[in-house]
């Protein structure tokens, strides 16, 4: 949680000081609920698909810090090599495909993953999860991956991260239903819902979603409600977000929320967790520096081909590259 | 003894799934049912659980099978017409399409494609996709108009591992026969000269390619010799063979089912201008559909789609120059 929230931090003001070109989409305020996730899943057996709001997730799920900045400040180093940029960044060969900007896209793409483990006889004791928010709820593409999913009764979990905006869209404009957890009954898949402020009821939570899937019970979904704290992107200031929903129970920090639990249960002191935001303030420093000191993709080394067959007959027509 | 264009569909499936763990199948009603048109046929009884019947979710069977792909699957999705590939559509060209550039991970999946009229299909049953996905960098796009190529190229097609749109034509299915699957087996990428000629070149592909013989069969007898060109594979574009057709014939005519605006015949045109406008005697001509929904009613079916009788009157108009 404090990875992504570090590392987010920096990505603003990069972003604000003009070092990062494009855009810069942070999960503040989502972090109890991706980390958690990202800590439920194990690397190297599970798959986990993030969304935009999941850099403590993928934080936590074993992406290095460096994927990040790489892919931020379009270093060729990194795994989008500058031909995708920020969010839109991914391992598939070590199960974390790379999103999509279409919202809900890659809640079919995780079950294909599980359904490719169960044709080869690997999939026991494997889970694969996927983030979206309340938005991707109204697609055809989450509708149409959970009902597969639940059909194929593969072992998936989607985490609803419900901000309660999609970008400025706010609930009552994007579902009818009372509680977008009683989707999951109408799927046939399990369903939880949590406190997406309090780090220690999603530990519980999205924890005991993860363990059924694993151990042969379905698809889960489960819905966190919480509140964006930030703007759609670094780019909006939110302003349309009510004061109302700034200072109500779901208002509340998770990270501060955390930090407290932490304390009051003995897991941690307040002088080691700000021994904690050093050390991590240090790596993300050391991550930044080491990005912005790699080269950045050369148009006249790229191949301009967008597929891995070369065909001897099909010679693209040279065109001049001006820069 | 023979075998239809959608015999050697079939063998190719059972050839794959013979042959190779990593292929599976997925779409609607293909398991006991064995597809709408029988493309699957006896497939699931004889690899089971290889073959799957999908519930009605365009989008998601392809995202399935991208995330099958990753984990090392070589999916074979059937859409039930290629009409219904519109729901998959993101799936397809954002998702399948971009991963190789993006990430470095080639996606082999093939989607099957049943495309094109038939008399009283109607808009939504009738249509012909191939220059919507060839125009998508990242796809394959493959449209057999023989026996011997639906079967040979769906193999190759598979093969790849790139993700491959295989458009098979619907009106093919059970018209066209061959005494034999074995054929000449070109690599994708190159196109075929049908039927050799002098005057004139028409560049078709999949079923146009026999609608384009029987014009050129007609105007024998007005002494022009037609040489037909078959793209076989839209994307990629064997540009060396029709620049070296017209060359001998100095005059171009591309045929398509699809329709008009944009698409594989104007890409035609456009390359051979660009490339070969020296070679040309006459102003390149196109005969595509019409710019309509495709009809219902056979009569005005017959007259939306390019037929003998209009490839004959646009070629003797390309030949008046």
């Amino acid at each position: 949680m404090l990875r992504g929230r570090i590392l987010e931090n920096k990505l603003s003001s990069l972003y604000k000081a003009g070092k990062i070109v494009g855009g810069v989409y942070l999960g503040r305020g989502q972090e109890a609920v991706s980390a958690t996730l990202g800590t439920a899943l194990i690397q190297g057996t599970d798959f986990f698909a993030p969304l935009i709001r999941d850099q403590a997730g993928r934080t936590a799920f074993g992406e290095p810090l460096i994927d990040c900045t790489r892919t931020y400040l379009g270093s060729v180093k990194g795994p989008m090599r500058g031909r995708d940029g920020n969010i839109h960044r991914g391992r598939p060969d070590l199960g974390m495909p790379a999103m999509i900007s279409h919202l809900g896209a890659q809640v079919s793409v995780v079950a294909g993953m599980l359904f490719a483990k169960r044709l080869q006889g690997t999939l026991a004791g494997r889970v694969g999860a996927t983030c979206i928010g309340d938005g991707a709820t109204s697609t055809g593409a989450f509708h149409e991956g959970l009902n597969l999913a639940a059909i194929e009764r593969l072992p998936l979990v989607v985490v609803v991260a419900n901000n309660q905006f999609a970008y400025s869209t706010p609930n009552d404009r994007q579902f009818a239903c009372a509680d977008l957890v009683e989707k999951a009954r109408g799927y046939g898949v399990g369903g939880f819902s949590v406190d997406g402020t309090d780090m220690l009821a999603c530990v519980s939570v999205i924890g005991e979603a993860v363990r059924r899937a694993r151990e042969g019970g379905g698809p889960q979904m489960v819905v966190a409600r919480l509140l964006r704290l930030s703007g759609h992107g670094e780019h909006d200031d939110g302003s349309y977000v009510p004061a109302e929903a700034r200072v109500d129970h779901y208002g509340q920090d998770c990270i501060e929320v955390a930090m407290q639990q932490l304390i009051e249960n003995h897991f941690a002191t307040a002088e080691e967790i700000v021994a904690w935001q050093d050390q991590i303030a240090d790596e993300v420093q050391r991550a930044v520096a080491q990005a912005q000191q790699e080269p950045v993709p050369d148009p006249y080394q790229e191949d301009w081909t967008a597929l891995s067959t070369r065909f001897p007959l099909d010679q693209p027509i040279s065109q001049p590259i001006f820069s | 003894m023979s075998v239809t264009y959608i015999d050697a569909i079939r063998e190719a499936q059972e050839k794959l799934l013979r042959e190779d763990d990593r292929v599976f199948l997925y779409g609607q009603d293909i398991a006991t049912f064995g597809g709408a048109f029988k493309a699957t046929k006896g497939l699931a009884e004889k690899f089971p659980n290889r073959v799957f019947d999908a519930p009605i979710s365009e989008d998601a069977m392809i995202g399935m099978a991208v995330g099958a792909a990753i984990e090392g699957m070589r999916p074979i999705i059937e859409m039930q017409f290629a009409d219904f590939s519109s729901v998959a559509f993101n799936q397809i060209v954002n998702q399948a399409a971009t991963h190789f550039y993006r990430t470095g991970m080639p996606i082999p999946l093939t989607v099957r494609l049943p495309s094109g009229g038939t008399p009283g299909s109607g808009p939504f049953h009738s249509q012909s996709m191939e220059g919507i996905y060839a125009q998508y960098p990242g796809l394959v796009v493959l449209t057999p108009a023989t026996v011997s190529d639906a079967y040979h190229m769906l193999l190759d097609g598979v093969a790849l591992d790139d993700p491959v749109i295989y458009c098979e034509h619907k009106f093919l299915y059970r018209w066209l026969k061959a005494k034999s699957i074995n054929g000449d087996h070109l690599p994708i990428g190159q196109a075929r000269i049908t039927r050799p000629g002098k005057h004139a070149t028409v560049v078709a592909y999949s079923a146009m390619v026999h609608e384009a013989v029987r014009a050129a069969d007609r105007l024998v007898q007005d002494g022009w010799e037609i040489e037909v060109v078959d793209l076989r594979s839209v994307k990629p574009l064997d540009i060396d063979t029709i620049l070296a057709s017209v060359a001998r014939t100095g005059r171009l005519l591309a045929v398509g089912e699809a329709f008009p605006w944009g698409g594989v015949t104007a890409e035609v045109v456009a390359r051979v201008t660009e490339e070969g406008f020296h070679l040309l005697d006459a102003p390149p001509q196109r005969l595509n559909a019409r710019d309509t929904p495709v009809p219902y009613h056979p009569k005005l079916w017959a007259a939306h789609r390019p037929t003998p009788e209009s490839i004959c009157e646009a070629l003797r108009k390309l030949l008046s120059f």
